[in-house]
């Protein structure tokens, strides 16, 4: 979706705030929100992409206005009710509503350490042969879906390079949606900054972008 | 209830949340209803909070950066495939399975960025700080690499190649520093102390001076 979290390339937000000595978490809930995110997701019920599209779908002065971990807040707190985990009238109240039955956290603490030390490994077995080789002209499409994408809008209809070829990946934009994990090839693609920006772009300078097979043609 | 629980938050000047007891106590009451309905445990929770305050952070990035310094055959492992040179000293995890490390070098300065979110290595560098996760760095980052490495004091030569990486998918990148001239008789260990949590992101350059 075309929203203000796609933020490649915008201006006039302003100097980058550097703060010394920064702390992990700037206050307690902070940290609280960051581990209730980790613990709800061990139910399974949702992924990494659909809790990314939750937030993008923030209204976007919302977005904008709110800190991460109020993002993570709002966006976390939707997934739990569209996915049943509890309901609208429970958040509103703070309380299980009567006769709700007691379940067994799916993360208990002696499941932490394990927990932490596995990934959510997204690389599935190559097995479709890659159209794209590392040094090949790519373009990449003029796409504009309503729902999730990892194709960022700065790119779109630009030209680059294959750098590498990252293997067969998840794709976000049908994974986010529940429409399955539609594997397929992930390259890092090598645009000159020029190509992105114009003129005005150091000659020197390029940005490297991940993107999917679908997000791109042969040139 | 308008809050006023703003007492341990004093002395950052960022704008970090407009109505700071509000999400607080949203929090508060959220997590008391999962443990209510035994959706998470809270001991759980303490030990994930203690997990990124006290154990995954930066330091374990540094020590990975450190010892590719001091062992070549390490280094051209970790840039050949950094996710194995990396889970060999023992850091794995959400936010770190597909690691890719892009050395710096005289010639080559690489920035590390996530436009769409706030993409981050996760077991090497910790949390991200606020200023990675923010709308100025994802915004300017790709279209002006250069000018935001001036906010940040570093200054990079015009026949020097600055590479942005945009973090689009699930690959994290870690940046490799230059190892900083003067620093050949010092140990692994003093030398994992000099690296900084920005070196590795692409927006600081060492000195041997410099405390992380």
């Amino acid at each position: 979706m075309n929203g203000v979290h796609d933020m490649g390339g915008m201006h006039g937000m302003g100097p980058i705030q550097h703060e010394k000595n920064e702390p992990v978490f700037h206050a307690a809930w902070e940290g609280r929100v960051y581990a209730i995110n980790r613990a709800i997701g061990a139910w399974g019920k949702w992924n990494l992409d659909a809790s990314r599209h939750e937030i993008e779908r923030l209204p976007p002065a919302d977005y904008l206005r709110m800190s991460y971990y109020e993002k993570w807040l709002a966006g976390r707190t939707e997934l739990l009710v569209k996915h049943g985990l509890v309901t609208r009238e429970e958040i509103e109240s703070g309380k299980p509503a009567a006769g709700s039955a007691k379940a067994t956290p799916a993360l208990t603490l002696a499941g932490v350490t394990a927990a932490l030390a596995r990934g959510n490994y997204r690389r599935v077995d190559p097995k479709a042969k890659a159209r794209f080789k590392a040094g090949q002209h790519v373009r990449a499409l003029n796409l504009n879906p309503a729902g999730h994408t990892r194709l960022p809008r700065y790119a779109r209809g630009k030209q680059g390079v294959i750098a590498r070829h990252h293997g067969i990946f998840v794709f976000p934009d049908t994974n986010a949606h529940f429409l399955g994990e539609q594997p397929r090839h992930l390259y890092s693609v090598h645009f000159a900054a020029r190509e992105l920006w114009g003129a005005t772009a150091s000659p020197r300078d390029s940005v490297f972008i991940d993107m999917w097979e679908s997000y791109l043609e042969r040139l | 209830m308008q809050g006023h629980a703003h007492g341990q938050e004093h002395g950052h000047d960022h704008d970090h949340q407009v109505v700071p007891s509000d999400p607080a106590l949203r929090t508060k009451a959220l997590e008391s209803l999962l443990v209510e309905k035994g959706l998470v445990d809270p001991k759980a929770l303490d030990a994930l909070v203690d997990a990124y305050e006290n154990k995954i952070g930066p330091r374990n990035g540094a020590r990975i950066v450190a010892r590719a310094w001091v062992d070549p055959a390490y280094k051209k492992r970790l840039l050949a495939d950094g996710g194995a040179a990396i889970a060999e000293m023992g850091y794995e995890g959400a936010q770190g399975e597909h690691m890719v490390v892009v050395e710096n070098t005289p010639k080559v300065h690489n920035l590390v960025v996530c436009t769409l979110c706030s993409c981050y290595p996760w077991p090497v560098l910790g949390l991200p700080p606020v200023w990675y996760k923010s709308a100025p760095y994802r915004s300017r980052a790709v279209m002006e690499p250069r000018g935001v490495l001036r906010e940040f004091g570093v200054e990079v030569s015009e026949d020097t190649e600055v590479r942005v990486w945009d973090s689009t998918a699930e690959i994290r990148y870690l940046v490799l520093p230059e190892r900083p001239a003067g620093t050949e008789k010092l140990s692994e260990e003093e030398l994992a102390a000099l690296i900084t949590r920005d070196s590795m992101i692409g927006v600081d350059k060492l000195t041997p001076g410099a405390k992380p």
